[in-house]
């Protein structure tokens, strides 16, 4: 039962072959099993979690059920959940119990799920290995030597390994695509402002956006159909209304055609990598897409875009982190300078320093117009690549890593290679377009994932291929041997 | 360009960051080769681009002037360190 | 040798928003700490902000009074330091693109008559909390209630050139403000703040000197002390050869000098960017156009009207349109006693109605006598009923809660005699009564007239009409 998709329990539930609390047991039993070997949940909410169980099944009982009523689900630790702690996987808030919920969180719960608790990250959400993490690093359920990814790292490998059954996510860089890809799964990063930020803990505002790690597409268009929406608490989400995406999964294929950037395709991605992505084209062939070369131009801009841009809004989105209203205080402090430096110098992380230093670095006085207002130029360019594309192709499709899952430890002290992880997943950020990553095969064993792009708001078509593309495929169907 | 360990001590002033002797030294190391890498960007042509400050190209919503929110301090108060009478506590503040 | 201060002003004035500029919590002066500091006001992980339309609004209607322009296009930016009060350790502030920008106000000069101040620009940000640093055992606490309470920073060019005339300038501006109904330019609440930017040059010189800033100047009469003594001591520094060092200095009014400000002495960087969380405002010529449409008359405007319409001195005029409260309650008041001249209503107004305010301490809009209520006395004194004096007795009366001005004339008898064979009678019998005046009278002592007159007056207890009473005493003497 814990490797079935969401839709498929959803299914159980509505006919009463398994009840909303059996479930929920089920999977809290997987997490107590499991949880210690993979450092996927930082906060496992077994209470909560029967109680929001026993109302899911009185409403699956009175008729009142939704797709998502009695679903076991985890949060990644950046979603504020209220009354439950919300870490952001720092020391920082490692004693920050949220008084609110986030917009997505209150949709989900309003929809009936269970939360069975909240997933581990990399800290502030800044890593692409879940190796930042204050509570150590989230092992990959394919091989436990391995990262899952990150920094959504937690709940990839929750999923994965089968500890609930979907998780959100949030993808500022690739947070959401890359550990998906790296543990076998279905992420969705939608259009930016598709779903609210309203309670999910900013890294970089202009770039963050909140999705799902799922076992297939058909299950993050269940979710998404709940979790998107215009939100009057954030001023940059989009008034546009919500399609039911499940609805449109069902609609009959109509070709489309696909971009393929061949510069994704040069010397930084692995040859078996690349191979697996040209089978996923493939299929997309068989299925009667057209397939075509493209160039993104300025791609190759996205990583150092990216590491002014990012860091530049983290550097300020984490001046609130001070020890004076919530938060780690550092103790027998001389002086409010003294507080300030220390409190955040104990608080803070290696990388996440590193990201307010560069941030700093980027903005102050002197290095603005070199660093920052380049920058967006650059980001500009990046964007007028994508728009142009999409005049000519419905798709923009490739590998979503350059390799499969690297080894724990193996990248951590070299930022500069870590950050190149993601070298194909920033673009559709900088752009604010959605982006997917499905699995497109194994390498030694290990997932591989293939990225789909579309334009602006064109969440259906995206979800639609990845569905069509999974009905012909049973790549998302593979589990990890030691936890299936 | 690269960052010395001055360049270093005088960002954690600005951002309020204290770190230790060692971590500096390495911090000038990697931030070097950060501010290396996003330095690429300048070999990069822009003249006459628009910054793009934003993924979203539509002006800022208004909210209308209500009062939507009441007290709930003692609750907000619960996640703070230090407070007394309702007032949050730091070190003296001189002006 | 011959000093010229240049000065130029940074107003911040609070808006007279209910909610907050970014959240929905009460902007109310004077609750308990932190209560009404919402998630967004604490800067709390996750929380957003999302921009008042009054602010927008009243930032706009202030340009339109201004003859600035209004940007079409403005943008929030960031501004970035660590301070208690400031909970995201940034300031949301308009940088590059402020919603008002260019424009200009007209001053009062005592040389000159008038002088135009420019304004370059009017932005809208976040206010701060505040720090409180008594007993707490050698801490500071912290209040976040004003924190995010909408503000407008109105920054004049350096324009100005004496204590006198940053004064005037101020006071204009408060005035602007008050009119337009944007503030309630309360300076004990810190409604209204000004910062001064001031230098001072040789006479003659093009360059401008070093300046300082003397921060947090909270009532007219420091400003203008405060850049007195400022000014004085920079002349004193360059005089000795010495150098002005650019620096925020604050104003002590109990020693009367200024000294820098100790927190602002590390060099700060504050790393502006557009804030990521806020869009572009954008607004349409349509809206600029039906916010023109709504302005109030504006003071300058409806002093010359005073003037013109009612035939008011400058002074009647410039005191009576000193808030729109006084000169709507002047206009109605005016308005209710037709028949009444002007003047009179003007006098009425400035002297009894503004001497009870004072001392029943309350605002002209809670005024014990309203302005109908005034229109009706005057018109009493104007149709004859009532003499000046008794009028004054029955404003006291009717302030006092004892009745209407019927009723009080009624009650106490104090309608006027106006009847002509009455006070004939009156006079008549007064004459009769005193012979020996008659006489003295009649030789040419045409001093004892008024004798005759507070005798009649004496017999009616003031209320016969002391005009018809002259008369009669003329007429019948001359018999």
């Amino acid at each position: 039962m814990h490797t079935d998709t969401l839709t498929a329990l959803s299914e159980a539930l509505a006919a009463k072959k398994v009840s909303a609390v059996e479930l929920t047991e089920t999977f809290l039993d997987r997490i107590a099993r499991c949880n210690s070997e993979l450092n996927a949940f930082v906060t496992v909410a077994a209470d909560s979690a029967l109680d929001d169980a026993k109302r899911a099944d009185e409403r699956i009982a009175n008729g009142s059920a939704t797709p998502l009523t009695g679903i076991p689900i985890a949060h990644k630790d950046i979603f504020c959940t209220e009354g439950l702690k919300t870490s952001c996987s720092s020391r920082m808030l490692d004693n920050f119990i949220a008084p609110y919920d986030a917009t997505a969180v209150a949709k989900l719960r309003d929809a009936g799920v269970v939360l069975l608790g909240k997933t581990n990250m990399d800290e502030f959400a800044m890593g692409s290995s879940n190796e930042t993490s204050y509570y150590g690093p989230v092992r990959n359920p394919w091989d436990t030597t391995k990262v899952p990814g990150g920094s959504s790292g937690g709940s990839a490998a929750a999923v994965a390994a089968g500890l609930c059954c979907a998780a959100t996510g949030t993808d500022t860089g690739g947070s959401i695509r890359q550990p998906a890809a790296l543990t076998g799964l279905t992420g969705i990063k939608p259009t930016y402002g598709r779903v609210s930020r309203y309670g999910m803990i900013a890294f970089a505002s202009s770039l963050d956006q909140a999705g799902t790690l799922t076992r297939c597409a058909a299950d993050a268009a269940a979710m998404l159909t709940v979790m998107a929406g215009f939100d009057p608490r954030d001023s940059t989400s989009l008034a546009d209304p919500v399609p039911n995406y499940s609805a449109c999964l069902e609609t009959p294929w109509n070709a489309i055609r696909i971009g393929v950037p061949e510069n994704f395709f040069d010397d930084g991605l692995d040859a078996d990598v690349a191979a697996a992505v040209r089978d996923g084209l493939a299929v997309f062939e068989k299925l009667g897409a057209t397939i075509k070369s493209i160039r993104l131009e300025h791609i190759g801009l996205s990583v150092p875009v990216y590491y002014v841009v990012a860091p530049a809004e983290a550097s300020s989105n984490l001046s609130r982190y001070d020890g004076v209203r919530f938060g780690h205080r550092a103790e027998n402090v001389d002086d409010l300078l003294d507080l300030y430096k220390r409190s955040r110098g104990e608080g803070f992380g290696a990388e996440v320093k590193r990201r307010i230093l560069t941030g700093t670095y980027v903005l102050s006085t002197g290095y603005y117009d070199a660093y920052y207002l380049q920058a967006q130029k650059a980001r500009q360019l990046i964007a007028n690549d994508f728009k142009e594309a999409f005049t000519d192709v419905d798709l923009v499709v490739g590998p979503t890593t350059p390799t499969p899952a690297f080894g724990i430890g193996q990248k951590v002290d070299d930022p500069i290679q870590m950050y190149l992880n993601d070298i194909y997943t920033i673009g559709a950020n900088l752009a604010g377009l959605p982006a997917m990553s499905i699995p497109c095969g194994l390498v030694d064993g290990l997932p591989v994932g293939l990225q789909l792009v579309a334009p602006h708001l064109s969440e259906e078509r995206l979800l639609k291929a990845a569905h069509y593309f999974q009905l012909e495929t049973d790549w998302h169907r593979q589990v990890p041997s030691d936890f299936a | 360009m690269s960052v010395t360990p001055e360049d270093v001590s005088k960002l954690c002033t600005l951002a309020r960051l204290e770190i230790g002797p060692e971590e500096s030294a390495d911090l000038a190391t990697k931030l070097s080769e950060i501010v290396r890498m996003v330095g690429e960007l300048q070999a990069q042509q822009t003249d006459g681009v628009v910054p793009m400050a934003h993924p979203l190209d539509q002006p800022q919503r208004l909210r209308a002037d209500a009062i939507t929110e009441s007290d709930a301090r003692d609750r907000y108060q619960e996640n703070a360190p230090q407070v007394e009478r309702g007032l949050y506590l730091v070190p003296k503040v001189i002006e | 040798m011959d000093w010229e201060i240049v000065i130029g002003l940074e107003i911040h004035t609070q808006l007279a928003t209910q909610s907050k500029i970014f959240s929905g919590a009460a902007t109310a002066y004077g609750a308990p700490p932190n209560t009404q500091a919402c998630l967004v006001d604490l800067g709390y992980p996750g929380v957003l902000p999302v921009l008042n339309e009054q602010a927008v609004v009243m930032a706009i209607k202030f340009g339109l009074a201004t003859h600035c322009e209004i940007a079409t296009r403005s943008v929030f930016a960031r501004k970035n330091y660590f301070y208690p009060d400031l909970p995201k350790g940034y300031q949301i502030s308009q940088y590059e693109l402020p919603i008002v920008h260019s424009g200009h106000i007209d001053i009062a000069t005592s040389q000159d008559g008038f002088k135009r101040i420019g304004i370059t620009r009017a932005h809208l940000e976040e206010d701060a909390g505040k720090s409180l640093h008594e007993d707490f055992h050698g801490q500071s606490g912290i209040d976040l209630n004003r924190a995010g309470t909408p503000l407008l920073e109105i920054v004049s060019e350096p324009d100005l050139r004496s204590a006198d005339e940053a004064g005037a300038y101020m006071r204009k501006i408060h005035e602007l403000v008050r009119y337009l109904g944007i503030s309630d330019g309360n300076m004990q609440e810190g409604s209204f703040r000004c910062d001064a930017n001031v230098s001072v040059r040789r006479k003659g010189d093009a360059q401008l000197g070093t300046r300082t800033e003397l921060k947090n100047l909270n009532s007219f009469r420091f400003v203008e002390k405060a850049i007195e003594i400022e000014a004085e001591r920079q002349i004193d520094v360059l005089e000795d050869g010495g150098e002005v060092v650019q620096e925020t200095r604050l104003y002590d009014s109990d020693r009367d000098e200024t000294r820098p400000m100790r927190s602002k002495e590390e060099a700060n960087d504050y790393r502006y960017f557009p804030d990521p969380d806020l869009l572009p405002v954008v607004v349409d010529a349509s809206v600029i156009e039906s916010i023109r449409d709504g302005l109030p008359e504006l003071p300058d405007a409806k002093r010359a009207r005073f003037a013109e319409q009612y035939g008011l001195s400058e002074y009647d005029a410039d005191v009576l349109t000193g808030s729109a409260d006084l000169a709507d309650y002047f206009e109605r008041a005016a308005a209710a006693a037709p028949n009444t001249e002007s003047k009179t209503v003007a006098n009425w107004v400035q002297g009894k109605v503004i001497a009870a305010l004072n001392e029943d301490g309350l605002e002209i809009a809670q005024s014990k006598i309203t302005a109908a209520v005034l229109g009706d006395l005057l018109e009493k004194i104007t149709d004859g009923t009532l003499s000046g004096k008794l009028a004054n007795e029955v404003f006291d009366a009717v302030r006092s809660g004892e009745g209407s001005v019927a009723e009080i004339i009624d009650e106490r008898g104090l309608e006027q005699i106006t009847d002509a064979s009455a006070i004939d009678a009156l006079v008549a019998d007064v004459l009769a009564a005193h012979p020996d005046q008659v006489g003295q009278f009649r030789e040419g002592n045409h001093k004892v007239l008024g004798f005759f007159v507070g005798q009649v007056m004496k017999a009616t207890q003031g209320k016969a009409n002391p005009q018809q009473v002259n008369e009669a005493l003329r007429r019948l003497l001359a018999e």
